[in-house]
């Protein structure tokens, strides 16, 4: 390995002996290979530092295009692998100066990817959002005839100030909803975490998220997981499933079991 | 700093029905490889943008285009120089006072061509025209809630490296 070369890590899974998928592709275009140790798989590429460098990364870090495509393949990557066996995530741009140092990881923490891996064997990760309408109370009281004393300033003001107070109504409602919502998956699931709730400018949604849901749930209750995500949509409101997912929110080293 | 303001979510459909089983909205991917996995240190040390970070430092563009806008400075929407076309600000502008100015004339005449007579005009109309104006502007029915703040948070891009090499 050159010296301007990297070892890019995109996830570890229990090394079962099965070869690589066929063709698989990581950041960059570059073949994916396997580096094996104690009973352990990293899922890695060889990369360029002249890209993935310290250098060059922080300033493409913040090139939409570019997070856009390395984003993609990573994802690409991780999912592959976890289709085949459970795999820990890693996260995104994790490069070492070459395959000893992944070695070196994969046997420095064995126990604690062992662990992780089997929190995630057999489960898999849905993401679950609620939306609501910031402006619920679409009919705002009519304007009452008679005001002559009013002038249009305080109508203004008045009207200003019952738009407010039903927006923060439409909000607990919301909230409460949302509440109600995760309580019912999270019973369902094996563990659950509430992640914040995505900006607009990334959800591309002018509606509130009000819940950022994931949850890890045994393959053998994936179904009544849906259904229940039906269940709930049905009583109204919005309501987006996503996945299944690798186990992203739940791949943790240092953490115990998800409360 | 980056050009584009495109909002994340929006340019890529969810696709969580359909067969692809890979969602490909990239709001949730950034969401997941950015700010979710496992966080080892590699020997990169990277700045990591937390994932609200980036979508602060994205709102923060758009809304300094969009303030700007508001406050009426536009000037790169229509200098020659910038757009390398004519100058659209201004044909608008012409076209605004000549539909203007006919509206006016009608009033009074038939329609005829407007370019001979943009002098004559009345000075004690013009009262009249400013007051409908004002009235008709669309001033204060517009309840449209201010801008939310720009939240700013302290960096928090390096905890990467706050749990580097965790004991192992």
């Amino acid at each position: 390995m050159t010296a301007d070369a990297g070892t890019y890590l995109y996830a570890v899974a229990g090394d079962s002996g099965t070869p690589v998928p066929e063709g698989l592709t990581g950041v960059a275009g570059t073949p994916v290979r396997a580096v094996r140790a104690s009973g352990l798989v990293a899922y890695v590429s060889t990369v360029s530092l002249d890209e993935f460098g310290e250098e060059p990364l922080s300033r493409s870090m913040e090139d939409l295009d570019w997070l856009d495509a390395t984003a993609r393949a990573h994802h690409h990557v991780v999912e592959a692998v976890a289709a085949e066996s459970p795999a820990v995530p890693v996260r995104l741009v994790t490069v070492y100066s070459g395959d000893e140092q992944v070695l070196a990881l994969l046997e420095e923490r064995g126990d604690d990817f062992g662990e992780a891996l089997s929190r995630v064997a057999g489960r898999r990760e849905w993401g679950v959002k609620v939306y609501a309408e910031p402006d619920d109370q679409a009919a705002e009281p009519a304007e009452q005839g008679g005001g002559a004393a009013t002038g249009p300033g305080a109508a203004y003001l008045k009207r200003r100030q019952a738009g407010l107070r039903s927006r923060e109504e439409a909000w607990r409602r919301a909230a409460a909803r949302a509440e109600r919502v995760h309580d019912v998956l999270a019973s369902i699931a094996v563990a659950s975490r509430r992640h914040r709730a995505q900006d607009p400018q990334l959800s591309g949604r002018k509606e509130w998220m009000v819940l950022n849901g994931a949850y890890l749930v045994d393959d053998d209750r994936a179904e009544e997981f849906a259904r229940a995500v039906d269940d709930l949509r049905a009583q109204g409101g919005e309501l987006e499933l996503t996945g299944p997912w690798a186990p992203y929110s739940f791949a943790t080293l240092d953490e115990g079991v998800a409360p | 700093m980056m050009e584009p303001v495109r909002p994340v979510g929006r340019a890529y459909p969810s696709s969580s029905g359909g067969g692809g089983r890979e969602p490909t909205n990239l709001g949730d991917i950034l969401e997941r490889v950015l700010d979710r996995g496992v966080i080892i240190a590699g020997d990169i040390r990277v700045n990591l943008l937390d994932i609200e970070l980036l979508t602060i430092k994205l709102r923060l563009i758009v809304a300094s285009v969009d303030t700007a806008r508001e406050m009426g400075i536009d000037w790169w929407e229509h200098d020659p120089w910038l757009t390398g076309g004519k100058d659209r600000g201004l044909e608008e502008e012409n076209r605004r006072l000549r539909r203007r100015l006919s509206e006016l004339e009608g009033d009074r005449r038939s329609d005829r061509p407007i370019e001979g007579r943009v002098v004559e005009r009345e000075p004690a109309r013009e009262y009249e025209d400013y007051e409908e104006d004002y009235e008709d502007a669309p001033g204060y029915e517009d309840e449209e809630p201010e801008p939310e703040p720009v939240r700013r948070r302290p960096e928090r891009g390096r905890r990467a490296e706050g749990r580097r090499r965790h004991d192992g």
